[in-house]
């Protein structure tokens, strides 16, 4: 409460020119040292950048050039679409495997966030007996590599889970066979599950984060849970949800291992991915026409990440709350 | 428009900490009260139980004639504003106010009419589409505000709701605030830890300490005549000044003697605390009040054994008065405020605030005669701590 009156006099100031005529190394040392992190981020750019670029050329190249020259000797007049031909004709297959890649990336990518968005809000903002262990039970399961369930969960695609009683000799059927091997659905089955616990990690760490004073507003304005989570959480998620579907798109799509074990030889659900592999045929044959293939498999996941990267907006709280 | 009341309201946390013991507590229909303390006095979660955010431990909630102690907050047809305003910041201005009755399933030309209203009393129509990103501190205060009128609920319930704003606009939001209140005629429970905002907006004020309620009364009524040493502290800027002294009575009147001085009590001082008769001669806690001190060179009136004698340490200038600070070379009393910066004077000597006329002279570091309005006395058991008066 001390208010003598104090008058600024304008002249204490100390005049801009001061500053600079002193140590001219230091500040051009600093000016140096300043741009090294932004130097060594578009060297990281460069060299990761390179390989793509090899690629994309190559993918133009024919067979023989190919042998015979790097991509970096590259001459115009070589250039030609033949391998993008080649591949796209019906007898490669190329254009169903994308529809098959896409019928186990777009689910894959779906029903896990749709899974964990409810899961997490439950973790952070719904009190129940249990609730802290079941969380640390859930993250757990990321220490869990993928590689030890692949073939419990393929025979379970096969032939369904049963338990046989030892004394009774009866067996009770767990999960009946729905026939899903070979199948789309068993893939983008796996990559659910196996996404589960990283997904509500993820989205628990940012659902909770959100101010507490807005929940109990919306609850004193009448909101259940479900409008809760409906009209706050979600909107309020979508920096995060834009997150994890990338993250788990690129992953599902460019996957690799899953799709092998639970489709296989099955060449009516084969994948981008698998089909790609097989294109190079027996001893790398066709391997010339690798660079083209892989070229269309990386352009679907560019695009849904330059669709979904401007959904990082920052500053979405701006304004909620003030403390 | 109801009647809030509390009765025996006791919150024990899971871990044990008993916040508030057997709060009894009866709102008026359309009364303003104010809940008031230091911090961590259960002031907040007194007012989360009206609201229906912290269950009850014990105790019987009421809004209107409903016990409400297992009520929903949404069911228990109060609106809150919360400290740091807690709008939704994805929505418009107008959907933030509108959302309650939204969710009410109120037809939509009447949430119309209903938000346009309150829009237009908070002054808020201009940016009905903007989202609070872009609004000023003020603006967002308003629109939590215009969220809770709009309901037109039982009762207002506001926690701390003026905190987060710059000094200016808070002694501008507190008025409006007040008049909107009188206005809408809605009982309202207002949390506060700044005894101003209690003493200029509240009808009435409930002071609490340590989950205890000390007093409830009307501002003037509790800074007349505080229960005990702690209401005295708090209620009053500059706080009252709390020392030891011994009484010494003869007939109609007596002596105070705080440290080397001594203080004539008028016969005005025994008429109005008959009580003081039973401490002749007993150590008690006096409080003297800011404005109960003044220049003696401007205050010819007052007799000679009401002065004291002391050196000026600290002058601070508000123009329409001039605080001195001085020590007096007497026991300090220690008000329990957890939030009160005590400025530490040697032992035996107290620190003191008098609220001088600005023609006084006194400069720092002078020695001056500062006369004691006696009579305006405040006199504590110094046991017990609470006042002797009546």
């Amino acid at each position: 409460m001390s208010a003598t009156t104090t008058t600024l006099s304008g002249t204490g100031q100390p005049g801009p020119s001061s500053a600079g005529q002193s140590g001219g190394i230091v500040d051009r040392a600093y000016q140096f040292l300043r741009r090294i992190p932004t130097g060594v981020l578009w060297l990281i750019v460069v060299v990761w950048s390179i390989p793509t670029l090899g690629l994309f050329i190559n993918s133009f190249r024919d067979r023989d050039a190919q042998r015979a020259t790097g991509w970096w000797k590259v001459k115009p007049s070589e250039l030609t679409i033949d391998n993008y031909d080649t591949i796209f004709s019906a007898r490669a297959g190329l254009g169903r495997s994308l529809l098959n890649s896409a019928a186990i990336a777009i689910p894959a990518t779906i029903i896990p966030i749709a899974i964990a968005a409810f899961a997490a809000y439950g973790f952070a903002w719904i009190p129940f007996r249990g609730r802290k262990g079941l969380f640390i039970a859930t993250v757990a399961l990321l220490a869990i590599p993928l590689q030890v369930a692949l073939i419990p969960l393929l025979q379970m695609f096969v032939g369904g889970a049963s338990v046989t009683l030892p004394l009774l000799d009866k067996t009770i059927v767990l999960i009946p066979d729905f026939d899903l091997a070979g199948t789309t659905t068993s893939v983008w089955l796996t990559h659910t599950g196996f996404a589960m616990p990283f997904a509500i990690f993820l989205l628990h760490n940012y659902i909770s984060s959100l101010p507490k004073d807005l929940f109990e507003a919306a609850r004193i304005d009448g909101a259940d849970h479900f409008t809760i989570f409906w009209r706050l959480v979600l909107p309020l998620s979508i920096p995060v949800l834009a997150a994890f579907a990338i993250f788990q798109f690129l992953w599902t799509w460019n996957d690799y291992l899953i799709a092998n074990t639970m489709i296989g030889a099955n060449a009516s659900q084969q994948p981008t991915t698998i089909l790609i592999a097989n294109l190079a045929g027996d001893f790398g044959r066709n391997e010339y026409i690798l660079p083209a293939g892989a070229f269309v498999q990386a352009f679907v996941p560019l695009v849904v990440f330059f669709a979904l990267q401007r959904y990082f907006v920052r500053g979405l709280l701006a304004g909620s709350v003030k403390g | 428009m109801a009647t809030v009341q509390l009765e025996g309201i006791n919150k024990v946390y899971e871990n044990g900490y008993h916040a508030i013991h057997d709060l009894n507590l009866e709102i008026e229909d359309q009364e303003f009260l104010v809940l008031v303390g230091p911090s961590g006095c259960g002031k907040s979660t007194a007012l989360r139980m009206i609201a229906g955010l912290e269950t009850i431990s014990g105790g019987t909630m009421r809004i209107g004639e409903r016990v409400v102690n297992e009520v929903e907050p949404k069911d228990r047809d109060i609106a809150m504003v919360f400290q740091n305003y807690a709008l939704y910041p994805h929505m418009t201005v107008y959907d933030n106010i509108g959302f309650a009755l939204k969710l009410a399933k109120v037809p939509k030309e009447e949430i119309d009419s209903r938000v346009r209203k309150a829009a237009a009393i908070l002054e808020l129509e201009d940016n009905l589409q903007r989202k609070p990103g872009q609004l000023s501190g003020g603006q967002r205060q308003r629109v939590a505000m215009g969220r809770a009128i709009v309901r037109q609920p039982a009762a207002f319930l506001m926690d701390e709701p003026l905190s987060n704003l710059d000094a200016k606009l808070r002694v501008q939001m507190r008025a409006e605030i007040a008049s909107l209140q009188r206005e809408l005629a809605v009982t309202t429970v207002y949390v506060t830890h700044d005894q101003i905002e209690a003493m200029t907006m509240g009808d009435r004020v409930a002071v609490l300490k340590d989950g205890y309620l000390q007093q409830v009364d009307t501002p003037q009524n509790l800074y007349d005549h505080p229960v005990n040493v702690f209401v005295a502290a708090f209620i009053g800027s500059p706080s009252m000044n709390l020392f030891e002294a011994d009484v010494r009575l003869s007939g109609d009147v007596g002596t105070v003697t705080l440290g080397s001085n001594v203080l004539g009590l008028p016969a005005e001082c025994l008429v109005k605390n008959p009580k003081l008769r039973d401490y002749d001669g007993r150590r008690v806690i006096i409080g003297i009040r800011p404005e109960d001190y003044e220049d003696a060179a401007l205050a010819p009136n007052v007799p000679e054994s009401q002065r004291i004698t002391s050196k000026v340490s600290l002058i601070e200038a508000l123009g329409s008065e001039i605080m001195v600070h001085f020590r007096i070379d007497a026991t300090t009393v220690d008000s329990g405020d957890p939030d009160a910066v005590e400025e530490k004077a040697g032992a035996g000597t107290a620190n003191a605030v008098g609220r001088f006329n600005p023609r006084s002279t006194v400069r720092m570091g002078q020695t001056v005669e500062i006369a004691v309005s006696t009579e305006n006395m405040h006199f504590f058991d110094l046991d017990s701590r609470q006042t002797i008066e009546g």
